[in-house]
Formats: C-alpha cells, structure tokens, sequence
C-alpha cells in the first residue's frame, strides 16, 4: 500500500499544464460561472457604496436636561436645525435615556451636566455627554461630526471675546459610542468587501470544480488517466487565482476612484497579501471539492463556512468585542487575519514585518487544508 | 505464456451487495476478449477494477504485469479504457479534448498524434465542434479515438459500440482486429452476439460470478443443449405451449422461427415430434446458438442466485 501513497504528490509540469489549460478553457465557455465571477464583486460594491456614501439625517435624539436654561436651548435648537437631529424628547433622568437608547426608539442621548451655562460662562469647559448607539456606526458618525461645530458657533456669540474659528473649544464634547466599541468606519467596509467577495466566489467556484467532474461522468476519465493527485488539485485552482486578482483590482479601483478611500500602503505588498488569502481560499474550496459527494454538499459546506466567516472575522462585528470563544474561532479564519492585514497595509501603511503575524497563519491554514484535501482526494470511484 | 490480464478471486461489494464474486481472468497477449453478461452482472465493475478505478475488497493478480492493487499508476500509463457513459468533456471541442487527453498521459509527439486522430476519425473539419454537440454515435467513435491516442498495450472497452450504426460498428470491429494482430490485448463488453462471434475468447457473467469462458465453440459445448427449430405459420403463437412440454428447458423466438431446447435429446425428440405434427409445424434438429447457450445460463443463474 505504500506505492500509490508515494505518487501523491508527484508532479509531471506537462500534465500539470494540460489541466490549467482545460480548466481555463471550461471557465471561458461557462459564461454564468464568469459573470458571477465579475458580478458578484460590482454588485456588493453598489451596495455596500450605496451605505458608504449615505449621510443619514433626521436621527433620533433625546436630550437629558437637568435644567433648562437660554444655552441648552439654543444647543438643542442648533441640533435640530443641522438637520442631523430629530428632537423627540427631553427626559431629565438617565435611566430613561438609557431606557430609550437600549430599546433603539432614539439614536442619541445628549446630556447637559448640572449647571452647564454657569460653567460655560466662567470657561470652565464644562462637558456635553453624546451616548450614541454605534451598532450602525456608518448612521452615527456623520451626525457627530457635525457636534462640535455647533457647539462653537452657537455660544460664540454669547460670549465676549471669543472667535467661532478658536482653536479651542467652549465645551469639551464627550462622545461615547456604545454597542460597538471598535467603532467601523466607512473606510473599514472597502477593505471588508475585498475580504468577503474572495472568500465567497473563491471557496464556492473552486468548491464545485471536483464535484461537477464527478456529477457529469469526466471524473471516470480524469481518473483513468496517470494525473495525480496534487497535479489535479493545483491545476484547478490556477484559472481562480487570476479571477480573484481581477476581482482585487476591480475593487480597488473603485475604492480608490468612486469612494476615495485613502491607500497608503504599498500595492505591491497588498497584491502578495492578497495572493496567499487567494491561495488559502481555494485551497479550501478544492478539499471541499474532492471531500462532497456532489454539488450540493459542496454548496452547503462553502455556506457553512461562509456564515463564521463573516460574523466572527469582526467584518460584521468588531473582533476585539467578542466573547473569548468566539476569537479563537475566528482566528482560525483566513477572512480574520486578512482584514488585519489589509486595513494595516491600505489605512495605516503598514509594512510586511508588522503584518507577519497576521500572515503565518494563512500559510499554515494552506499547508493544513492542502494536506487534508490530499489525503482525502478519491483516487478512485469506491 | 504471457497474460496481458491476470486475476483471481477478485472480490467487489457496494454496501451488502456482492456485485463481482470470485472472478478469475486470464486475457492473452494480442486476444480480443469478450465480456458478456445481463445488465447489472458486474461487467462494468470488474473493468473498472481492473484498470484501478475501483479497489477489489479481495483477490490478486496483474495487469500488464503490474499488480493490480499496487500498481494502477503503472498499469493506467498503459491502458486505453473506454467508459460505458460518455465521459469527455462536452464542453471542450473535439481537438481540445484529444489534446488534453495526449497532455494526461504525457505524450512528447502530442500535435501529431492529436493530428492523426483527428484524420483517421474524418472528424478534421469539425475539430473546433463541441463533443457535447455530437450524435451519440460520433461520442462512441471520439471516445475511441481518445483512449486509443497514446498507444496503449491493453485496451478495455466496455460497450463501445452501443447506439452506433451498422457500417461503423462494422468499421470498429475491423479496427478492433488490425489492433489485435499489431498485438494490443483488448477486452471488450457487449451485449451483441454478433460481436461475441467475432471475439477469440469469451466470458460470460451473471449475478457477479463468471458462468463459462472459452471460445464461442466451448461455451456452447459445455452447456450440452439439445436445439430443434420450428418453423411453419404463426410459430411464434406456440412459444408459450411448448414451454410447457416436459424436458424442454427453454424456448426462444428468432424471427419467425422457435427454438426450443433441452438437455435430455432422447426424451425431448418424440414430444417435439408429436406437437408438431398436431399443429402442423415443421420441426428439425439444429445446432444451439451462442444466444441460445447465453439465455440458457441467465436462466440457471436466475434459478440459482436469485431464489
Ligand atoms: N458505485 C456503485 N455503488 C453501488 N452499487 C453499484 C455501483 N456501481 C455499480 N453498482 C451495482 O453493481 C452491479 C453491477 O453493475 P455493473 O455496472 O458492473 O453492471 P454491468 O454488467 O456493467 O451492467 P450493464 O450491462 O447494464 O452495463 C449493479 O447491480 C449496480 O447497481
Ligand atoms: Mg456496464
């Protein structure tokens, strides 16, 4: 039994060739195949460049009032006149902000401290609390933004001797997010998408290149002649490789040119990222491929896989926020470190050293689900 | 002498059902060798074992003189197989698909080989057409073409003339001999006496064990059937009476005409005898045919195996 086991991973180049050829030849022809490949990524884009782009206004908001003088009034009225803020209520106790804010009824909670306009007067800075429900964080940060500015421009004029443009400001704005910490920005979804898009298209088209040669007979074929195993299962995943960097580009340009998403990292690094997380993705999809009976079992295993991957990579929800458990899981998740690595190289430019430890573990994730999808690789019909 | 295939005990089970029990097979170098048997009796499956496509639960032997169990690598660079179903890539063209095959099994002169195929099988003009789009028949001749592509010593060709017309079934079978007398070793399944009668040596399978194997002559022979014809208006409308005569084994239909069989001649004669001349029917002694030794030892088997 030792014989056949040696011949696993042999590796004759022209046979090798043979099968990247065909298999860049079926994708060619398979026309839905290849405009999900290029439409999956325009379509998220559009819609998650739809959620980038939107400003929403009109947010909900409860002011906690423990007095009501001239100054809170005119900063209340500013708010609502920014357009940013829609002024349901005043409560004058915290539980029942809290209470509102739990519940999702309001977006908002702005507090005035007890004896804010004394304290503003004397220049004592006093502090305003914003408690804002960041769960969706894109809704909250155009609205905070806008804070500040108010503050300034509104009690400028009530106090002698002090300009709107100071550098300095008349109240110290506190703002507390709250649900999510971590607070995602616009910019991290960019970077999330890349990750996301690769993991689905990657994993699924790969996931079903085995089980479709099995389903319409070829695999009968394919197996009755001397290809092996490794020369097969690497040759597959080839045509994928550049699909995933033609989906990369796609994204990026757009990033950079529809959505301006700042890159101040090296590309080139990104793109040898990007290559290993490809790599890491099809890989899997592969042993997938040759693990499933047929397409279906191959379609549901992608979707299992997809489902962790995207709640517990901190795409969706911020990683360092998770419970303890759920960390390790999504350390174990290509999708995890990848998101590291490209907001490092893309918002903070960070160079490779810094990211290798974010790295090491995709390669082992390959060299470990490769072994699997070898052992596992039927070379026969049993 | 040197056996291109040989194995015994060869042992298959898919979950509780024992699908090839005990199968033993010498094939020579150079023979045509056919393999017959009802649907379903492991003619598939004992090929499929034997160019390494499936592991026998037991049994041994070789191929090539590799041993099939270790050795399917060996055996595979060596072996034409053709697959019952269709298994080409339909969405390949007939050149692409032939170049993959040349590719598969490393050939250094592979656009000349693909060349000559593509010529030999009149398909040139129609390299660039998608094998899915062929008709059944051109399907079975591609198939052909490919496994044949890297000169293999041994070829297993199970049903590769099924669905194709006449004059190119006749064809194939003329290929068929000019391979065998280059000294390529072909086993070939079928389910056409025809083609059984054109082969050196058969074997015959049912319910996974093999039944006979020999020549046509001996396998008629060791079945020791006694075959009288009936002939005359509306034979056919006796099939069912005549089955009912004791000592007669089994009745079969050619055309217009009966044959009715037994094993016990002395007994069968005078009774054949009587009915005929009771219903006006011309009886005479003949030689059982190929058919009428196949059906005879699928009946057995049924008897045997199935109860
Ligand atoms: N992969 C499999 N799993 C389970 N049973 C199988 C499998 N392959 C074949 N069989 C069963 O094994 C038996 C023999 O099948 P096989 O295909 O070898 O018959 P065959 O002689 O080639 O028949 P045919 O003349 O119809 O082609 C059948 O009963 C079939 O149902
Ligand atoms: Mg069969």
């Amino acid at each position: 039994m030792s014989s056949p086991r040696l011949h696993l991973h042999r590796m004759n180049w022209q046979r090798w060739l043979g099968i990247v050829i065909k298999e860049f030849i079926q994708l060619k022809r398979d026309r839905l195949t290849f405009g999900m490949i290029l439409g999956i990524p325009i379509v998220l884009l559009l819609i998650f460049g739809f959620a980038l782009n939107s400003d929403p206004k009109h947010l909900p908001t409860v002011v906690l009032l423990h007095e009501s003088t001239p100054l809170t009034r005119d900063y209340v009225a500013a708010m609502q006149h920014s357009g940013y803020f829609d002024m349901i209520a005043t409560v004058s106790t915290e539980e029942e902000a809290d209470r509102l804010l739990d519940e999702g009824e309001v977006q908002f909670v702005v507090s005035f401290p007890p004896d804010f306009q004394r304290a503003l007067v004397r220049g004592e800075h006093p502090a305003v609390l914003v408690q804002a429900d960041a769960s969706d964080p894109v809704a909250a940060s155009g609205a905070l933004g806008v804070l500040n500015r108010i503050g300034n421009e509104i009690f400028a004029p009530d106090l002698p001797g002090f300009h709107p443009q100071a550098p300095t400001s008349l109240i110290d704005l506190r703002v507390h997010k709250r649900y999510n910490p971590e607070g995602i920005t616009a910019y991290n979804i960019v970077p999330g998408l890349i990750g996301v898009i690769l993991t689905m298209t990657m994993v699924l088209m790969t996931g079903l290149a085995m089980t479709r040669e099995r389903e319409r007979g070829t695999f009968e074929n394919l197996l009755a002649t001397p290809a092996t195993p490794l020369e097969v299962m690497s040759g597959k995943i080839i045509p994928y490789i550049l699909i995933g960097l033609i989906q990369v580009t796609v994204i990026l340009l757009a990033a950079r040119f529809i959505f301006h998403v700042p890159m101040v990292g090296s590309l080139l690094l990104l793109y040898g990222v990007v290559l290993v997380f490809i790599c890491a993705n099809l890989t899997l999809g592969i042993t997938f491929s040759s693990i499933a009976q047929n397409q279906l079992q191959a379609m549901q295993m992608t979707y299992f896989f997809f489902l962790p991957s995207m709640l517990l990579s901190g795409f969706m929800f911020p990683f360092r926020g998770m419970p303890q458990w759920a960390q390790y899981v999504g350390n174990c998740l290509p999708l995890t470190h990848f998101l590291q690595l490209v907001r490092g190289i893309l918002l903070k430019g960070n160079t490779a050293g810094m990211l290798f430890h974010h790295i090491w573990p995709l390669l082992l994730f390959i060299v470990v689900v490769l072994g699997i999808g070898l052992k596992t690789f039927r070379r026969t019909l049993d | 002498m040197n056996y291109a295939i040989d194995v015994h005990g060869i042992n298959k089970r898919f979950g509780d059902k024992h699908v090839v029990r005990d199968l033993a097979l010498q094939v020579k170098q150079g023979e045509i060798f056919g393999f017959l048997g009802p649907n379903g009796s492991g003619k598939t499956t004992s090929i499929r074992m034997l160019c390494g496509l499936l592991t026998p639960d037991s049994g041994s032997g070789t191929c090539l003189g590799f041993d099939v169990l270790n050795e399917s690598d060996d055996i595979k660079k060596q072996v034409g197989y053709m697959t019952q179903r269709f298994s080409l890539w339909e969405d390949l063209t007939i050149g692409e698909n032939l170049d993959f095959v040349a590719r598969m099994f490393g050939m250094q002169d592979r656009k000349q080989a693909v060349a000559k195929a593509l010529d030999e099988l009149g398909l040139k003009a129609r390299k660039d057409q998608l094998a899915g789009t062929l008709s059944g028949g051109w399907k079975q001749r591609l198939s052909l073409a490919s496994c044949l592509l890297h000169r293999p010593r041994l070829l297993l060709l199970d049903e590769p003339t099924a669905g194709v017309d006449p004059k190119a079934r006749r064809d194939f079978w003329e290929d068929i001999h000019r391979l065998s007398e280059a000294g390529i070793t072909i086993l070939v399944s079928t389910h056409y006496m025809d083609e059984a009668e054109r082969c050196h040596r058969l074997a015959y399978l049912a319910y996974g064990n093999l039944l006979a194997s020999g020549t046509s002559k001996d396998i008629i022979a060791s079945q020791q059937l006694s075959t009288w014809s009936i002939n005359g208006g509306n034979a056919h409308r006796f099939a069912a009476a005549l089955q009912q005569l004791p000592m007669v084994e089994q009745v079969t239909t050619f055309g217009l005409k009966l044959h009715v069989s037994g094993k016990q001649p002395e007994l069968l004669e005078p009774a054949l005898q009587k009915f005929a001349s009771s219903h006006n029917l011309q009886l005479e002694r003949s030689s059982p045919t190929l058919e009428d030794t196949f059906i005879h030892l699928m009946r057995e088997a049924h008897d045997q195996y199935e109860n």
